[in-house]
Parts: structure tokens; sequence; C-alpha cells
């Protein structure tokens, strides 16, 4: 088993989500997590996709991938060079223990009654994990993560590469193991 | 610009697509379509069954090597199209389908005949859409049949909400298609040319394994070049019959589950597989971790994902076909120049095998007609010329075997999906697209009865296909695993299908000639006579014998090295080849 974070640039269009669900599902891939929104640019959506890869090689999910229509570009987020960012928001008991745990992590309380506190917190994937960790699990009313977002560390952006790219045919290396992939 | 409704700009995006003929059944959502079609110069065949129009695309698109078309109304319509959809993606044959759907305003209530079609073909075709605004017809049809045709081919669907065909829009065809996420890699990397061409010039048991791939890239040529110029010898898949001459010397035949014991034991014992544009599929491979394991691999496909998707290849090139081979060829020719191994022992060897176990077969001993005989004598008797398609089944399989395939798109199958029902529509779809080609359908009972409505449809529009039911009264091929796997239990495949239906009564009610054999020695007449009937289908019923099996075998999930060549029979090797 092996975790990776890919980066996806997909074309604003109705059913690209269910097309990218899809696939996964019938190919057997395990996503951990994914996260869309939009971009700078109006037309191109970006999925941060983490997946969970046994047995099938990075390339190939990537190969897959790409070869759907309304995705862009792919590209992998690695640790050492992104950005790497989940949002958490939970619901607990509003009492000493737990505001001690919201400080120590620093992170914010957002809401608050007499009988809960809502904790926001923003990191890296082990520091939300860590926060959680410090929560008594019985205390958990309710709780919700958005996924994680990445983005690469440095000048160089995917969609720069991708539309610098953009119509010529740009043949990728399957033994390569960068799965980044272009148009 | 001169206004128009959505349905004339659909029709007219059609013809400037280059759409000659397109195979459908009107309904409520397509209808407003169907208006200006009575007016076009496109060629609409209505087929009985939206099945039929859908492996009629496909039968036409592999014939002719152009887009085949189909089209459908909204909900049962469309759903009727899944089958033809996913067996044309699996084939990678480029079909493009149309489809009405129920009024924008309405999609989401569950309508009449509403079905979410896009959602529904989403995984079975390589792109689909969801068309509402007028506006965007053209643009829709000029990509399908872009995406359709380029790149790895496949099938794409159009579904257009019916008020998208009413309304008022002009027409505007796109002179050229650019998509920001589909731009096909056609030219493959010199490096990874020359490295191919090194592994070759070094390779002492080379086997050139060859798929549908090449069929598609037009590069049957090519692909002789590389085999002439190298002396490697040759297999060619299911998919890949007719790519290379049957009767070429260097030619092993078919590999595979059903494949001849030289093709698939050249594949085991070699150092280096030249594959092109084929995908290592399980039907050929067998359990894949014991598949040819001292082969180097060189992988040749228009398709990045194909590689290393089954098996690792140590030399990957990405590209049209065509363009591969004729970057590799010479460059091939100059790496033997430098240096060439001797392959003699190598071909000795799978020579030896070809002609020490060559595919045969037993006649029936109880004097009924050997289903065997009856493909290879249609194969002699109507020549290399003949484009035959094949059901599913025992049938396809001896069609594979017992009949020569000289030339490229001479034989037409369903074989990723495995399709029963695809036999006569798709030759239906194969003579319209090669009306002076004599075309027969070798099909099973069981698949047949499928089908086989669109026999008034041919009689009909006047395409006179000619169809042999290889009548051995069952599923044949899953009797055949009963007998092997499940103790002569025979549940379930027994058609009775020598009683009823009567097979000639059949054709004739369906405005065809029907002929039946039910005698060796009646075999070629019976052939010669459906050979002479030009001006309508015919129909042969041949009663054949219902025990007759397809060997070699290799069975599911198991080893190509325990290739039978019939029950629990291994062939019998020299001891100085184990
Ligand atoms: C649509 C469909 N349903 C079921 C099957 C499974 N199947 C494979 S071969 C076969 C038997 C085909 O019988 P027939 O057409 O008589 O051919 P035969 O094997 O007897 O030559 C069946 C049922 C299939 N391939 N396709
Ligand atoms: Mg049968």
């Amino acid at each position: 088993m092996a975790i990776h974070t890919l980066a996806v640039l997909v074309e604003n269009s109705p059913g690209v989500l269910a097309r990218v669900a899809s696939l996964f599902s019938r190919r057997g891939y395990n996503i951990d997590s994914l996260a869309v929104g939009p971009t700078e640019n109006p037309k191109v959506s970006r999925m941060t996709i983490v997946l969970n890869l046994e047995g099938h090689a990075l390339d190939q999910v990537s190969a897959q991938l790409f070869k759907l229509v309304n995705v862009i570009g792919i590209s992998e987020m690695k640790d050492s060079d992104s950005l790497k960012r989940e949002i958490l928001l939970v619901k607990v008991a509003n009492n000493a223990a737990n505001k001690e745990v919201a400080s120590k992590h620093k992170a914010v309380i957002s809401d608050e009654t007499t009988t809960t506190i809502s904790i926001e917190a923003v990191g890296q994937s082990f520091e939300i994990e860590a926060l959680l960790a410090d929560l008594k699990p019985n205390e958990i009313r309710e709780l919700v993560q958005s996924g994680l977002v990445a983005l690469e560390r440095g000048a160089s952006t995917l969609a720069d590469r991708t539309l610098s790219t953009m119509g010529t045919a740009n043949e990728s290396d399957p033994n390569s193991s960068t799965a980044d992939y272009q148009n | 610009m001169s206004k128009m409704n959505g349905a004339q700009s659909l029709i007219n995006a059609l013809e400037a697509a280059g759409v000659d003929v397109m195979f459908g059944i009107p309904g409520g959502a397509i209808l407003p379509a169907y208006d200006p079609i009575f007016d076009s110069k496109i060629r609409h065949i209505l087929v009985r069954h939206e099945q039929g129009a859908g492996h009629a695309a496909t039968g036409y698109a592999q014939a002719t090597g152009r887009v085949g078309v189909c089209i459908a109304t909204s909900g049962p319509g469309a759903t009727n199209l899944v089958t033809p959809l996913a067996d044309a993606q699996m084939d990678s044959v480029p079909i493009v389908a149309i489809t009405g759907q129920v009024p924008s305003a309405a999609i989401g209530t569950d309508a009449f005949q509403e079905a979410d079609i896009r959602g529904v073909t989403m995984p079975v075709t390589k792109h689909n859409y969801l068309i509402t605004d007028p506006a965007d017809i053209p643009r829709a049809i000029a990509e399908a049949f872009y995406i359709a045709s380029t790149g790895r081919p496949g099938a794409v669907l159009v579904d257009i909400a019916k008020d998208a065909l009413q309304k008022e829009t002009t027409f505007n065809y796109p002179k050229n298609v650019s998509l920001a996420g589909y731009n096909p890699v056609v030219e493959p990397k010199q490096s990874a040319v020359l490295d191919a061409a090194a592994l070759i010039a070094q390779s002492k048991k080379p086997v050139l394994y060859v798929g549908g791939g090449v069929i598609k890239a037009n590069a049957a040529k090519e692909l002789m070049q590389l085999a002439e110029i190298t002396g490697v010898p040759v297999v060619t898949t299911l998919m890949a019959r007719g790519a290379f001459p049957d009767s070429h010397k260097q030619h092993l035949g078919m590999p595979g589950m059903h494949g001849t014991v030289a093709a698939v034991t050249a594949l085991q014992k070699a150092d280096l597989l030249i594959t092109l544009g084929a995908r290592f599929d399980d039907r050929v491979t067998g359990k894949l971790s014991t598949f040819a394991p001292k082969a180097k691999i060189i992988h040749a496909d228009i398709d990045p994902a194909e590689i290393g998707k089954n098996r690792h290849a140590d030399v990957a090139l990405v590209g049209d076909l065509k363009n591969i081979l004729r970057a590799l060829n010479p460059a091939t020719k100059a790496a033997l120049a430098k240096s060439a191994p001797d392959l003699t022992p190598w071909l000795n060897e799978v020579y030896g095998w070809r002609s020490k176990f060559p595919l045969g077969y037993d006649k029936p001993s109880d004097g009924s007609v050997s289903p065997q005989n009856v493909i290879e004598r249609i194969g002699k008797i109507s020549g290399p010329d003949t484009i035959f398609t094949a059901g599913v089944g025992q049938h396809q399989m001896w069609a594979s075997q017992f009949i020569g395939y000289e030339k490229p798109r001479t034989w037409l199958n369903s074989g990723g999906l495995g399709t029963m029902g695809y036999a006569v529509p798709a030759a239906m779809g194969a003579k319209v697209g090669a009306p002076d080609t004599t075309v027969w359908a070798i099909d099973g009972d069981g698949c047949f009865q499928m089908t086989n409505q669109e026999l008034v449809t041919c009689a009909i529009n006047n395409i006179p296909i000619k169809v042999a039911v290889i009548n051995n009264e069952s599923l044949g091929m899953v009797r055949q695993w009963q007998t092997l796997f499940y103790n002569q239990r025979y549940s379930n495949t027994d058609l009775h299908s020598k009683r009823i239906p009567d097979f000639k009564l059949l054709a004739e009610a369906m405005g065809c000639v029907g002929l039946r054999c039910e005698r060796p020695e009646d075999v070629d007449k019976t052939i010669e006579a459906a050979m002479e009937i030009n001006d309508r289908p015919v129909v042969v019923d041949f009663n054949v014998h219902r025990d007759a099996m397809v060997w070699p075998m290799v069975a599911a999930g198991t080893s190509n090295d325990d290739i039978t060549v019939a029950r629990s029979m291994a062939p019998v090797w020299d001891s100085q080849e184990l």
C-alpha cells in the first residue's frame, strides 16, 4: 500500500466528476479523498485525489485517468515539493479539556454554545491527525474534513506547463515514475 | 447564415462528417431528426432492433475502416444500444451513436422514456455528450467523429434533448477540432525505436505478437516488411486474423485459449515478444504470471495506458502503428546489418511444432456433419476475398481456426466483449460498406436466435448476406465447458434447435432463401448453392454433430504451458523440447 496525491486539471464540463469517479470505481482504485473546486481559469477545475494504491502502479492510474477526454493535465504532488493542507471542523463538548486541545494545536474555536464548541483547524494531515488523537472519541459530536488540497512549491504551476504545451502532442514516458501528464 | 432547427443542423453535421449510411429506429425523442433524414443524401437503414443498428455500425466500421453510425430514440432505444457500444469500445471500433433525449426541461424528472444514457454509457464509451443547446450540435458531432476515429478508436455517444432538435439555430460546422484534454500521440520516440531495433538484433528467439491494432492502423503492409526483414515468426490474435496472411511461411497461427500449439508454445519459449497493437488479454496470456516467462517485451500501441497494464514493457513504443513500423523497419534493418543472430535453431524448433501439431479435427464417427468441416469448406469455396463475421462460441473459434485469412478486414468478430448476436447485424453492416464483397456470417444456433431479425432488414433493403447456422442444437461452447469441468451435467445448454425453430422456414418467413444440410456429402453442394444466390440473403441450417469440441485448449486461469490438444491430452513433445 502506498499513498499518492495527484493534482488533476479537468475541463469544467458537466459529468466530469462522474467520469473520474466511474473510472476509479470500475478499475478498482481506492480513493482516500477527493477535493474539487474552481481554479484561476473559469474553464478549468482542479481535483486533488489522494489514492491508496495496492498492486496498481501510479503510472497506470495516471495513464487511465489521462485517457478521459476532459482531463487536461495530471501531476503527482510529492510531499517534498508541495504544500498540502486539510481543513477539519469538529464539534465537541464545551469543556476546558477540549478548549485546551484546541489551543495546544493552534486551532480556532469558531462556534460556541453552552454545551458544544466547534473547532476549526487547517494543517497538514499529520497535524489534523494529532489534534483528533487528543480529543476523546466519545466527546466528538460531529466531524467533517475537506480532503487534502495540494499546491506545488516554487514558481512553476501545473496550469502553466499544461497551457504552454496545449495542442502539441506530448508523449509521456510510460516507464518513468513521475506521473506528469499534460497535453 | 440561414436559420434551421437543431435537427437539420444535426443532419448537416453528419453529412459534413462524411456519413453515407446510418442504421437506426425512430421514436418520440429523436423524431425531429427523422424529418430531415427523409431528404438527406445519407442512407438510413431501418433496422428491427437497436442492438442490430449498433452491431451493423460496428461491422461497417470494421469492414471499411470508416466510422459506423447508429441512431435511436431515448429510453429503451438508447439502452438497447448499450451492448453494441460496449462491444465496439472493447474491440476499439470507431462508432458514433446518436440518441434522442427527453426535452431538457424534463431531464431528471423520470419523464416518459427517460434514461440517463450518458451516465449509463460512461464506462463503456470512449467519450459521450449530452446536448441541450442546439448551437452545440455541430461541434459535438465533429468532436464525436474525431474522438471515435483517432488515437485508439472507440465508441462515442451523442445524446440530444428533443427541444435542442426542435429549436431554431444556425449551422456552423467547425473546420478543425482541438480538444485541450485529447491529443493522441502518433509518432514514437526515436530513442525507443532504436532500443527496440537493438533488442530485436540481439534476440535469438523472437516472436511477432500481432494484435488488432495492426488492422486498425492499416499497417499490414508495414508488418509484412518487418516480418520479412527479420524472418521472425508471427502469431495473430483473434482480433488480428488477416493482418498477416495465413499462407505465409512465417505464420504460426493464433495464440491463446484456442490457439495453435505452435503459436502458444512459441510465445511461452520466446526470449522477445515484438508486440504490435495487442494488449496481453487474459485469453492470450492464460495465467499471467506464467506467460512468456523468459521474454523481454517490446510493446507498441497507440494507447499509453496499455503499456505495462498487464505485462511490464522493456521497450515502449507509443504511437500509430503505421508510423512506428515505418520507423522501426529501417532501424531494425540497420541493426541487423551490424549483427544478426542466427535464428535457424529457433525457426527449426517453432516450425517443427507447427508441422507436428497442426490444427485438425476428427470426422464424427456416426456419419453426421462435422462443424469444423462445414466452416473449412465455406472458407475454401468462398475464398480469401470474402468477409467473414462470427457469433460467439465454438463456431467462432472454428471460424478463426479453419478459415484461411489472407487480408485485413476480412475477419470480423466480437473478441473483447464476446457478444452473442454479433454475427448477423455485423454482416449486414459489412455488406453495406462493401456491397461487392461476399459476406458470410458464421453463426451459432444460439447466437442466431438473438439477432436474426435483422435478416428482415437485409431482405427489404437488398443486403444479400449469407448466413451459415452451425446448428449443434446447443450452446455448444458452454456445453464444452460442462463436458470438461462440470461432469457432463448439461444444465440449460440444450437448445433443441434441430426441432424448433425450423431455421429454413424462419429464413423464408424473413424473405431469405432457406437451405438445409444434414449429410456430409451435401456440404459442398449446399455451400455452392448458397454462393449462387446474390439477389437475397440466404441462410443455411447446417445440422452438425453436437459433441464436437474446440481444440487445442488452455483452460481458463491455467498456464499456457498446460495446453491440451484433445481431452486430457498434452502435446507429446520430443524430449529435447521439454
Ligand atoms: C449475450 C451473451 N450471453 C451469453 C454468453 C455466454 N456464451 C458464450 S458462448 C455461448 C454459447 C453460444 O451458443 P451457439 O451460438 O449455439 O454457439 P456454439 O458454441 O454452439 O457454436 C454462450 C451462451 C455470451 N457470450 N453472450
Ligand atoms: Mg450451438
